[in-house]
Protein backbone atom coordinates (compact mmCIF):
# COMPACT_ATOMS: atom_id res chain seq x y z
CA UNK A 1 0.00 0.00 0.00
CA UNK A 2 1.60 3.11 -1.15
CA UNK A 3 1.04 6.28 0.77
CA UNK A 4 1.15 4.35 3.98
CA UNK A 5 2.65 7.56 5.94
CA UNK A 6 2.78 11.03 3.99
CA UNK A 7 4.23 13.82 5.21
CA UNK A 8 3.03 16.34 2.78
CA UNK A 9 4.72 20.35 2.68
CA UNK A 10 5.89 20.20 6.17
CA UNK A 11 7.59 23.37 7.60
CA UNK A 12 8.52 23.56 10.93
CA UNK A 13 10.07 26.68 12.67
CA UNK A 14 10.51 27.50 16.05
CA UNK A 15 10.46 30.79 17.86
CA UNK A 16 12.62 32.12 20.70
CA UNK A 17 12.43 35.37 22.29
CA UNK A 18 10.72 36.88 19.27
CA UNK A 19 13.58 35.38 16.87
CA UNK A 20 11.52 32.61 14.38
CA UNK A 21 14.29 29.96 13.12
CA UNK A 22 13.15 27.94 10.22
CA UNK A 23 14.40 24.02 10.38
CA UNK A 24 12.36 22.07 8.98
CA UNK A 25 11.50 23.70 4.87
CA UNK A 26 9.13 21.76 2.45
CA UNK A 27 9.45 18.14 3.48
CA UNK A 28 7.85 16.11 1.59
CA UNK A 29 7.73 11.91 1.42
CA UNK A 30 5.56 8.74 1.37
CA UNK A 31 6.19 5.90 3.06
CA UNK A 32 4.74 2.03 1.86
CA UNK A 33 3.59 0.11 4.26
CA UNK A 34 6.54 -2.54 5.48
CA UNK A 35 9.08 -0.21 4.38
CA UNK A 36 11.81 0.68 6.27
CA UNK A 37 13.12 4.39 5.99
CA UNK A 38 16.71 5.95 6.82
CA UNK A 39 16.77 9.32 7.98
CA UNK A 40 20.28 11.04 7.70
CA UNK A 41 22.25 13.98 7.30
CA UNK A 42 24.54 16.07 9.52
CA UNK A 43 23.89 16.70 13.50
CA UNK A 44 21.64 19.85 13.85
CA UNK A 45 19.71 19.29 10.39
CA UNK A 46 16.69 18.72 12.08
CA UNK A 47 16.11 15.00 11.65
CA UNK A 48 14.94 14.45 15.09
CA UNK A 49 12.48 17.57 14.80
CA UNK A 50 11.50 15.35 11.82
CA UNK A 51 10.56 12.07 13.80
CA UNK A 52 9.61 14.12 16.80
CA UNK A 53 7.14 15.99 13.89
CA UNK A 54 6.00 12.34 12.74
CA UNK A 55 5.65 10.59 16.53
CA UNK A 56 3.38 14.10 17.02
CA UNK A 57 5.45 15.11 19.88
CA UNK A 58 6.01 18.25 18.08
CA UNK A 59 3.57 20.27 16.07
CA UNK A 60 4.16 21.23 12.29
CA UNK A 61 4.17 24.52 11.70
CA UNK A 62 2.65 24.13 8.44
CA UNK A 63 1.69 21.17 5.77
CA UNK A 64 0.26 18.09 7.59
CA UNK A 65 1.45 14.58 8.24
CA UNK A 66 -1.41 11.72 7.37
CA UNK A 67 -0.91 8.10 8.68
CA UNK A 68 -3.19 5.82 7.04
CA UNK A 69 -6.52 8.09 6.62
CA UNK A 70 -5.88 10.36 10.00
CA UNK A 71 -4.17 13.34 10.63
CA UNK A 72 -1.38 13.10 12.72
CA UNK A 73 -2.08 15.48 15.95
CA UNK A 74 -0.35 14.75 19.02
CA UNK A 75 1.56 11.25 19.95
CA UNK A 76 0.08 8.56 20.56
CA UNK A 77 0.43 4.73 20.57
CA UNK A 78 -0.14 3.65 16.77
CA UNK A 79 3.18 6.29 16.24
CA UNK A 80 5.77 4.54 19.15
CA UNK A 81 8.81 6.26 19.39
CA UNK A 82 12.44 3.88 20.46
CA UNK A 83 13.86 6.77 22.21
CA UNK A 84 17.96 7.09 21.58
CA UNK A 85 18.55 7.30 25.73
CA UNK A 86 16.12 3.97 26.32
CA UNK A 87 13.85 6.37 28.67
CA UNK A 88 12.79 3.29 30.49
CA UNK A 89 11.50 4.29 33.63
CA UNK A 90 14.28 3.43 36.66
CA UNK A 91 12.50 2.68 39.09
CA UNK A 92 9.94 0.01 37.31
CA UNK A 93 11.12 -3.67 36.38
CA UNK A 94 11.79 -4.69 32.49
CA UNK A 95 8.84 -6.58 32.59
CA UNK A 96 6.61 -3.32 34.61
CA UNK A 97 8.05 -1.04 31.75
CA UNK A 98 6.72 -2.61 28.82
CA UNK A 99 3.29 -3.82 30.94
CA UNK A 100 3.24 -0.03 31.58
CA UNK A 101 2.34 0.42 27.68
CA UNK A 102 0.57 -2.91 27.23
CA UNK A 103 -1.80 -1.96 30.26
CA UNK A 104 -2.38 1.30 28.56
CA UNK A 105 -3.06 0.65 25.08
CA UNK A 106 -4.41 -3.27 25.52
CA UNK A 107 -5.80 -2.44 29.15
CA UNK A 108 -9.68 -3.05 28.01
CA UNK A 109 -9.07 -5.50 24.76
CA UNK A 110 -6.95 -8.57 26.67
CA UNK A 111 -7.76 -10.33 29.54
CA UNK A 112 -4.55 -10.14 32.21
CA UNK A 113 -3.02 -14.07 31.19
CA UNK A 114 -3.42 -12.27 27.23
CA UNK A 115 -1.42 -9.09 28.34
CA UNK A 116 1.09 -11.02 30.14
CA UNK A 117 1.42 -13.07 27.41
CA UNK A 118 1.96 -10.54 24.88
CA UNK A 119 4.76 -8.72 27.32
CA UNK A 120 6.60 -11.61 27.53
CA UNK A 121 5.94 -12.81 23.94
CA UNK A 122 7.84 -8.79 23.02
CA UNK A 123 10.42 -9.43 25.43
CA UNK A 124 11.37 -12.80 23.97
CA UNK A 125 11.12 -11.14 20.45
CA UNK A 126 14.24 -8.89 21.88
CA UNK A 127 16.04 -11.68 23.90
CA UNK A 128 15.22 -10.32 27.06
CA UNK A 129 13.07 -12.46 28.94
CA UNK A 130 15.38 -13.39 31.23
CA UNK A 131 16.17 -9.85 32.80
CA UNK A 132 12.15 -9.44 33.20
CA UNK A 133 12.78 -9.03 36.88
CA UNK A 134 15.51 -6.32 36.60
CA UNK A 135 15.37 -3.09 36.83
CA UNK A 136 17.29 -0.98 34.03
CA UNK A 137 19.71 -0.10 36.64
CA UNK A 138 20.84 -3.47 36.64
CA UNK A 139 21.19 -3.94 32.55
CA UNK A 140 23.63 -3.11 30.06
CA UNK A 141 23.09 -0.51 27.47
CA UNK A 142 22.15 -2.34 24.57
CA UNK A 143 19.39 -4.46 26.82
CA UNK A 144 17.84 -1.59 27.50
CA UNK A 145 17.95 -0.30 24.27
CA UNK A 146 16.41 -3.92 23.53
CA UNK A 147 13.58 -3.26 26.54
CA UNK A 148 12.99 0.01 24.76
CA UNK A 149 12.38 -1.59 21.55
CA UNK A 150 10.15 -4.52 22.82
CA UNK A 151 8.47 -1.56 25.04
CA UNK A 152 7.65 0.08 21.55
CA UNK A 153 6.76 -3.57 19.97
CA UNK A 154 4.08 -4.07 22.50
CA UNK A 155 2.06 -0.79 21.58
CA UNK A 156 1.45 -2.89 18.44
CA UNK A 157 1.98 0.49 16.13
CA UNK A 158 1.38 0.99 12.70
CA UNK A 159 4.82 2.31 12.36
CA UNK A 160 7.88 2.38 14.78
CA UNK A 161 10.24 5.45 15.08
CA UNK A 162 13.67 5.01 16.15
CA UNK A 163 15.52 8.09 17.14
CA UNK A 164 18.90 7.35 16.78
CA UNK A 165 18.84 3.94 18.38
CA UNK A 166 21.88 2.74 18.55
CA UNK A 167 23.95 5.91 18.70
CA UNK A 168 24.70 5.83 22.17
CA UNK A 169 26.20 1.87 22.13
CA UNK A 170 29.50 0.53 21.33
CA UNK A 171 29.85 -0.89 17.71
CA UNK A 172 29.24 -4.69 18.32
CA UNK A 173 26.80 -4.04 20.48
CA UNK A 174 25.13 -1.89 17.81
CA UNK A 175 25.77 -4.93 15.19
CA UNK A 176 23.92 -7.55 17.51
CA UNK A 177 21.19 -4.70 17.95
CA UNK A 178 20.61 -4.07 14.24
CA UNK A 179 20.22 -8.12 13.70
CA UNK A 180 17.69 -7.99 16.31
CA UNK A 181 15.97 -5.20 14.22
CA UNK A 182 16.20 -6.86 10.84
CA UNK A 183 15.15 -10.20 12.31
CA UNK A 184 12.09 -8.73 13.82
CA UNK A 185 11.58 -6.55 10.63
CA UNK A 186 11.57 -10.10 8.84
CA UNK A 187 8.61 -11.58 10.91
CA UNK A 188 6.70 -8.68 11.81
CA UNK A 189 7.15 -6.53 8.42
CA UNK A 190 6.47 -3.50 10.38
CA UNK A 191 7.05 0.21 8.93
CA UNK A 192 9.72 1.89 10.13
CA UNK A 193 11.41 5.03 9.84
CA UNK A 194 14.91 5.55 11.64
CA UNK A 195 17.27 8.49 12.50
CA UNK A 196 21.09 7.88 12.10
CA UNK A 197 24.30 9.35 11.15
CA UNK A 198 25.63 5.61 10.52
CA UNK A 199 26.13 5.20 7.22
CA UNK A 200 26.35 1.68 7.44
CA UNK A 201 23.35 1.28 9.36
CA UNK A 202 21.79 3.23 7.09
CA UNK A 203 22.11 1.17 3.94
CA UNK A 204 22.31 -2.08 5.47
CA UNK A 205 18.42 -1.88 7.32
CA UNK A 206 16.85 0.45 4.92
CA UNK A 207 14.50 0.27 1.74
CA UNK A 208 15.32 3.80 0.94
CA UNK A 209 17.52 6.24 3.21
CA UNK A 210 16.58 9.69 3.07
CA UNK A 211 19.21 12.79 2.70
CA UNK A 212 18.93 15.90 4.54
CA UNK A 213 20.68 19.00 3.77
CA UNK A 214 22.36 21.31 6.47
CA UNK A 215 20.00 23.60 8.36
CA UNK A 216 18.67 26.28 8.61
CA UNK A 217 15.48 25.13 6.54
CA UNK A 218 17.03 21.72 5.97
CA UNK A 219 15.40 20.20 3.01
CA UNK A 220 15.41 16.49 1.77
CA UNK A 221 17.87 16.73 -0.36
CA UNK A 222 17.81 13.10 -2.07
CA UNK A 223 16.45 9.91 -1.41
CA UNK A 224 18.80 7.02 -2.07
CA UNK A 225 16.59 3.27 -2.87
CA UNK A 226 18.68 0.25 -1.55
CA UNK A 227 17.92 -2.46 -4.09
CA UNK A 228 19.28 -5.19 -2.06
CA UNK A 229 17.25 -8.77 -1.21
CA UNK A 230 16.04 -9.33 2.40
CA UNK A 231 17.17 -11.12 4.64
CA UNK A 232 20.10 -9.18 4.47
CA UNK A 233 23.73 -10.29 5.83
CA UNK A 234 26.06 -8.34 7.53
CA UNK A 235 29.15 -10.80 6.28
CA UNK A 236 27.77 -11.23 2.94
CA UNK A 237 27.30 -7.58 2.10
CA UNK A 238 30.24 -5.89 2.85
CA UNK A 239 31.34 -6.83 -0.32
CA UNK A 240 28.68 -6.47 -2.49
CA UNK A 241 28.74 -3.99 -5.32
CA UNK A 242 25.38 -2.75 -4.69
CA UNK A 243 25.84 -2.25 -1.10
CA UNK A 244 29.22 -0.19 -1.74
CA UNK A 245 27.61 1.87 -4.45
CA UNK A 246 24.54 2.33 -1.92
CA UNK A 247 27.66 4.16 0.60
CA UNK A 248 28.99 5.49 -1.39
CA UNK A 249 26.19 7.74 -2.74
CA UNK A 250 26.02 8.63 0.52
CA UNK A 251 28.67 9.33 1.83
CA UNK A 252 29.61 11.45 -1.60
CA UNK A 253 26.43 13.37 -0.63
CA UNK A 254 27.10 13.96 3.12
CA UNK A 255 30.98 14.36 3.00
CA UNK A 256 30.68 16.01 -0.85
CA UNK A 257 27.78 17.68 -1.85
CA UNK A 258 26.74 18.70 1.59
CA UNK A 259 29.40 18.75 3.80
CA UNK A 260 29.23 20.23 7.64
CA UNK A 261 30.86 23.59 7.77
CA UNK A 262 31.07 23.71 10.98
CA UNK A 263 32.38 20.40 11.74
CA UNK A 264 35.50 21.38 9.59
CA UNK B 1 60.91 -15.54 31.17
CA UNK B 2 60.41 -19.02 31.66
CA UNK B 3 60.82 -18.04 35.81
CA UNK B 4 58.03 -15.43 35.34
CA UNK B 5 56.22 -18.34 33.81
CA UNK B 6 56.56 -20.81 36.81
CA UNK B 7 56.22 -18.08 39.26
CA UNK B 8 52.92 -17.26 38.09
CA UNK B 9 51.80 -21.20 37.47
CA UNK B 10 52.39 -21.67 41.34
CA UNK B 11 51.22 -19.12 43.20
CA UNK B 12 47.88 -19.39 42.45
CA UNK B 13 47.55 -23.45 43.16
CA UNK B 14 49.17 -22.56 46.28
CA UNK B 15 46.29 -19.92 47.45
CA UNK B 16 43.76 -22.10 46.21
CA UNK B 17 44.44 -24.95 48.49
CA UNK B 18 45.79 -22.48 51.91
CA UNK B 19 41.97 -21.11 51.36
CA UNK B 20 39.74 -23.92 50.41
CA UNK B 21 39.55 -25.20 53.95
CA UNK B 22 38.95 -22.94 56.79
CA UNK B 23 36.92 -20.41 54.28
CA UNK B 24 33.69 -20.84 56.76
CA UNK B 25 34.65 -20.68 60.36
CA UNK B 26 36.99 -18.05 59.70
CA UNK B 27 34.68 -16.01 57.89
CA UNK B 28 31.87 -16.54 60.82
CA UNK B 29 34.50 -15.60 63.62
CA UNK B 30 35.60 -12.29 61.26
CA UNK B 31 32.15 -11.57 60.52
CA UNK B 32 31.17 -11.49 64.50
CA UNK B 33 34.51 -9.47 65.46
CA UNK B 34 33.32 -6.75 62.49
CA UNK B 35 29.75 -6.49 64.28
CA UNK B 36 31.32 -6.03 67.70
CA UNK B 37 33.91 -3.90 66.55
CA UNK B 38 30.84 -2.16 64.37
CA UNK B 39 28.73 -1.86 67.53
CA UNK B 40 31.81 -0.61 69.78
CA UNK B 41 32.58 2.18 67.30
CA UNK B 42 29.08 3.37 67.17
CA UNK B 43 28.32 3.07 70.49
CA UNK B 44 31.30 3.65 72.88
CA UNK B 45 32.36 7.24 71.20
CA UNK B 46 28.93 8.69 72.37
CA UNK B 47 28.76 7.14 75.72
CA UNK B 48 32.19 8.37 76.75
CA UNK B 49 31.09 12.13 75.55
CA UNK B 50 27.61 11.58 77.43
CA UNK B 51 29.33 10.49 80.20
CA UNK B 52 31.90 13.18 80.11
CA UNK B 53 28.96 16.10 79.95
CA UNK B 54 27.28 14.70 82.73
CA UNK B 55 30.40 14.50 84.78
CA UNK B 56 31.25 18.48 83.89
CA UNK B 57 27.61 19.32 84.71
CA UNK B 58 27.72 18.03 88.00
CA UNK B 59 30.66 19.44 88.91
CA UNK B 60 29.50 23.10 87.62
CA UNK B 61 26.07 22.80 89.23
CA UNK B 62 26.69 21.47 92.12
CA UNK B 63 28.10 24.82 94.03
CA UNK B 64 25.56 25.57 96.60
CA UNK B 65 24.38 29.10 94.36
CA UNK B 66 23.63 26.64 91.29
CA UNK B 67 20.82 27.68 89.19
CA UNK B 68 20.47 24.49 87.56
CA UNK B 69 19.79 21.12 89.09
CA UNK B 70 22.89 18.81 88.52
CA UNK B 71 22.19 15.18 86.98
CA UNK B 72 21.68 13.52 90.22
CA UNK B 73 19.37 16.08 91.37
CA UNK B 74 17.40 15.58 88.20
CA UNK B 75 17.21 11.42 88.62
CA UNK B 76 16.16 12.04 92.08
CA UNK B 77 13.49 14.15 91.60
CA UNK B 78 12.47 13.42 87.89
CA UNK B 79 13.40 9.40 87.66
CA UNK B 80 10.17 8.10 87.68
CA UNK B 81 9.58 10.42 84.73
CA UNK B 82 12.69 8.30 83.02
CA UNK B 83 12.38 4.76 83.78
CA UNK B 84 8.10 4.46 83.94
CA UNK B 85 7.05 6.39 81.10
CA UNK B 86 3.22 4.85 81.10
CA UNK B 87 2.54 5.81 84.66
CA UNK B 88 -0.94 7.01 84.85
CA UNK B 89 -2.07 8.28 88.42
CA UNK B 90 -5.57 10.46 87.82
CA UNK B 91 -5.98 14.32 87.36
CA UNK B 92 -3.64 14.27 84.25
CA UNK B 93 -0.43 12.97 86.28
CA UNK B 94 0.47 11.01 83.76
CA UNK B 95 4.01 9.65 82.15
CA UNK B 96 5.48 11.31 79.47
CA UNK B 97 4.74 8.57 77.00
CA UNK B 98 1.41 9.28 77.27
CA UNK B 99 2.21 13.24 76.92
CA UNK B 100 4.43 12.43 73.91
CA UNK B 101 1.63 10.63 71.74
CA UNK B 102 -1.14 13.76 72.47
CA UNK B 103 1.77 15.65 70.93
CA UNK B 104 2.35 12.95 67.99
CA UNK B 105 -1.16 12.54 67.27
CA UNK B 106 -1.27 16.35 66.34
CA UNK B 107 1.77 15.90 64.41
CA UNK B 108 0.61 12.98 62.51
CA UNK B 109 -2.65 15.17 61.85
CA UNK B 110 -1.25 18.49 60.72
CA UNK B 111 2.30 16.73 58.79
CA UNK B 112 -0.39 14.16 57.01
CA UNK B 113 -2.42 17.06 55.62
CA UNK B 114 0.47 19.33 54.59
CA UNK B 115 1.88 16.06 52.45
CA UNK B 116 -1.22 15.33 51.09
CA UNK B 117 -1.92 19.26 50.80
CA UNK B 118 2.04 20.26 49.60
CA UNK B 119 2.37 17.20 47.44
CA UNK B 120 -0.47 17.72 45.57
CA UNK B 121 0.16 22.09 45.13
CA UNK B 122 3.97 21.46 44.89
CA UNK B 123 2.91 19.14 41.47
CA UNK B 124 0.49 21.66 40.29
CA UNK B 125 3.26 24.73 40.05
CA UNK B 126 5.98 22.14 39.20
CA UNK B 127 3.83 21.54 36.05
CA UNK B 128 2.62 25.05 35.25
CA UNK B 129 4.75 27.58 34.70
CA UNK B 130 1.95 30.20 35.03
CA UNK B 131 1.45 28.73 38.59
CA UNK B 132 4.94 28.69 39.18
CA UNK B 133 5.00 32.51 38.52
CA UNK B 134 1.95 33.91 40.33
CA UNK B 135 2.31 31.55 43.40
CA UNK B 136 6.25 31.22 43.96
CA UNK B 137 6.56 34.59 44.99
CA UNK B 138 4.15 34.20 47.44
CA UNK B 139 5.09 30.66 48.94
CA UNK B 140 8.80 32.08 49.31
CA UNK B 141 7.46 34.80 51.59
CA UNK B 142 5.19 32.67 54.06
CA UNK B 143 7.72 30.14 54.10
CA UNK B 144 9.65 32.54 56.20
CA UNK B 145 6.83 33.73 58.98
CA UNK B 146 7.85 32.03 62.02
CA UNK B 147 5.16 29.27 63.15
CA UNK B 148 4.55 31.06 66.42
CA UNK B 149 3.28 33.76 64.62
CA UNK B 150 0.50 31.71 62.86
CA UNK B 151 -0.94 31.20 66.28
CA UNK B 152 -2.98 33.91 67.41
CA UNK B 153 -4.70 34.22 63.43
CA UNK B 154 -5.59 30.38 63.89
CA UNK B 155 -6.65 30.77 67.28
CA UNK B 156 -9.16 33.93 66.10
CA UNK B 157 -10.04 31.58 63.33
CA UNK B 158 -11.07 28.57 64.39
CA UNK B 159 -11.69 29.43 68.35
CA UNK B 160 -10.48 26.82 69.34
CA UNK B 161 -6.71 25.50 70.68
CA UNK B 162 -6.35 21.65 69.44
CA UNK B 163 -7.40 22.71 65.93
CA UNK B 164 -5.06 25.79 65.53
CA UNK B 165 -2.01 23.85 66.96
CA UNK B 166 -2.62 21.15 64.39
CA UNK B 167 -2.77 24.22 61.78
CA UNK B 168 0.07 25.52 62.83
CA UNK B 169 1.74 22.26 62.61
CA UNK B 170 0.64 22.22 59.12
CA UNK B 171 1.33 25.40 57.98
CA UNK B 172 4.76 25.21 59.20
CA UNK B 173 5.62 21.63 57.55
CA UNK B 174 3.86 22.64 53.98
CA UNK B 175 6.36 25.06 52.66
CA UNK B 176 9.41 22.46 52.19
CA UNK B 177 6.67 20.06 51.19
CA UNK B 178 5.63 22.03 48.14
CA UNK B 179 8.56 23.63 47.33
CA UNK B 180 10.61 20.45 47.05
CA UNK B 181 7.92 18.58 45.15
CA UNK B 182 7.83 21.32 42.60
CA UNK B 183 11.40 21.35 42.22
CA UNK B 184 11.30 17.88 41.90
CA UNK B 185 8.31 17.64 39.07
CA UNK B 186 10.12 20.18 37.45
CA UNK B 187 13.08 18.76 36.72
CA UNK B 188 11.45 14.96 35.63
CA UNK B 189 13.23 14.26 32.41
CA UNK B 190 11.63 14.93 29.18
CA UNK B 191 11.68 11.67 28.18
CA UNK B 192 9.55 10.30 30.79
CA UNK B 193 6.92 13.06 29.60
CA UNK B 194 7.51 11.90 25.94
CA UNK B 195 6.89 8.31 27.17
CA UNK B 196 4.24 9.46 28.60
CA UNK B 197 2.95 11.17 25.89
CA UNK B 198 2.95 8.56 23.65
CA UNK B 199 0.97 6.20 25.51
CA UNK B 200 -1.48 8.64 26.08
CA UNK B 201 -1.50 8.48 29.95
CA UNK B 202 -3.94 10.83 31.78
CA UNK B 203 -3.23 13.16 34.10
CA UNK B 204 -4.05 11.15 37.03
CA UNK B 205 -2.07 8.13 35.48
CA UNK B 206 1.03 10.52 34.38
CA UNK B 207 0.38 12.05 38.11
CA UNK B 208 1.07 8.63 40.06
CA UNK B 209 2.70 6.55 37.42
CA UNK B 210 5.68 8.91 36.49
CA UNK B 211 5.39 11.89 38.17
CA UNK B 212 5.44 10.61 42.11
CA UNK B 213 7.86 8.05 42.12
CA UNK B 214 10.14 10.20 39.65
CA UNK B 215 9.83 13.08 41.77
CA UNK B 216 10.20 10.80 45.09
CA UNK B 217 13.44 11.75 46.31
CA UNK B 218 12.31 15.39 46.40
CA UNK B 219 9.94 14.50 47.87
CA UNK B 220 10.85 12.98 50.66
CA UNK B 221 13.75 15.65 51.23
CA UNK B 222 10.75 17.95 51.54
CA UNK B 223 8.79 15.60 53.88
CA UNK B 224 11.78 15.27 55.74
CA UNK B 225 12.47 18.68 56.53
CA UNK B 226 8.66 19.36 57.08
CA UNK B 227 8.62 16.50 59.92
CA UNK B 228 11.50 18.08 61.50
CA UNK B 229 10.08 21.45 61.34
CA UNK B 230 6.43 19.94 63.10
CA UNK B 231 8.01 18.55 65.85
CA UNK B 232 9.52 22.07 66.34
CA UNK B 233 6.42 24.10 65.76
CA UNK B 234 4.05 21.46 68.29
CA UNK B 235 6.21 22.44 71.18
CA UNK B 236 5.64 26.17 70.95
CA UNK B 237 1.98 25.77 69.60
CA UNK B 238 1.49 23.62 72.62
CA UNK B 239 3.28 25.75 75.40
CA UNK B 240 0.99 28.37 74.54
CA UNK B 241 -2.50 26.51 73.50
CA UNK B 242 -2.34 23.96 76.63
CA UNK B 243 -3.99 20.92 77.08
CA UNK B 244 -2.01 17.30 77.19
CA UNK B 245 0.77 17.52 75.20
CA UNK B 246 4.86 17.55 76.09
CA UNK B 247 5.10 21.16 75.50
CA UNK B 248 2.75 22.00 77.72
CA UNK B 249 4.15 19.99 79.85
CA UNK B 250 7.32 21.87 79.93
CA UNK B 251 5.18 25.00 80.28
CA UNK B 252 3.87 23.97 83.31
CA UNK B 253 6.72 22.58 85.08
CA UNK B 254 8.19 25.80 84.61
CA UNK B 255 5.52 27.38 86.24
CA UNK B 256 5.62 24.96 89.07
CA UNK B 257 9.38 25.16 89.51
CA UNK B 258 10.25 21.60 88.30
CA UNK B 259 13.39 22.03 86.46
CA UNK B 260 14.39 18.31 86.67
CA UNK B 261 11.22 17.58 84.73
CA UNK B 262 11.91 20.17 82.06
CA UNK B 263 15.48 18.34 81.48
CA UNK B 264 13.91 15.11 81.29
CA UNK B 265 11.12 15.97 78.88
CA UNK B 266 14.00 18.21 76.55
CA UNK B 267 16.04 14.73 76.22
CA UNK B 268 12.45 13.12 74.90
CA UNK B 269 11.88 15.77 72.87
CA UNK B 270 14.98 15.16 70.95
CA UNK B 271 15.01 11.32 71.02
CA UNK B 272 11.55 11.21 69.57
CA UNK B 273 12.63 14.32 66.84
CA UNK B 274 15.59 12.18 65.52
CA UNK B 275 13.22 9.08 65.52
CA UNK B 276 10.93 11.01 63.22
CA UNK B 277 13.10 11.90 60.77
CA UNK B 278 14.79 8.66 60.96
CA UNK B 279 11.50 7.31 60.01
CA UNK B 280 10.75 9.43 57.35
CA UNK B 281 14.14 8.87 55.76
CA UNK B 282 13.89 5.28 56.47
CA UNK B 283 10.99 4.96 54.33
CA UNK B 284 12.01 7.16 51.78
CA UNK B 285 15.14 4.96 51.26
CA UNK B 286 12.47 2.20 50.96
CA UNK B 287 10.29 4.02 48.42
CA UNK B 288 12.68 5.24 46.15
CA UNK B 289 14.95 2.50 46.25
CA UNK B 290 14.70 2.22 42.16
CA UNK B 291 14.40 5.78 41.16
CA UNK B 292 18.56 6.22 40.66
CA UNK B 293 18.22 7.68 37.18
CA UNK B 294 19.70 4.83 34.38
Amino acid sequence: MAGYLKIEHVDKSFERNGVTSEVLKDISLEISEGEVISIIGHSGCGKSTLLNLIAGLTEVSSGAIVLGSEVVSGPGPERAVVFQNHSLLPWLTVYENVNLAVAKVFGGKKSKAERHEWIMHNLDLVQMGHARDKRPAEISGGMKQRVGIARALAMEPKILLLDEPFGALDALTRAHLQDAVMEIHERLHNTMIMITHDVDEAVLLSDRIVMMTNGPAARIGEVLAVPLGRPRRRLELAGDRTYLKCREAVLKFLYERHRFVEAA
Amino acid sequence: MSAEAQFETVVPAKKAKVFAFPAQPASRRIDMKKVATGVARSIVPPLIVILLILLIWQIACSTPGASLPPPSVVWEQAGELIWNPFFDYGNGDIGLAWRVFASLQRVAVGFGLAALVGVAVGAFIGQSVWAMRGLDPIFQILRTVPPLAWLPLSLAAFRDSHPSAIFVIFITAVWPVIINTAVGVRNIPNDYRNVAAILRLNPIEFFFKVMVPAAAPYIFTGLRIGIGLSWLAIVAAEMLTGGVGIGFFIWDAWNSSRLPDIIVALVYIGVIGFMLDRLVAGFGAFITRGTAAN
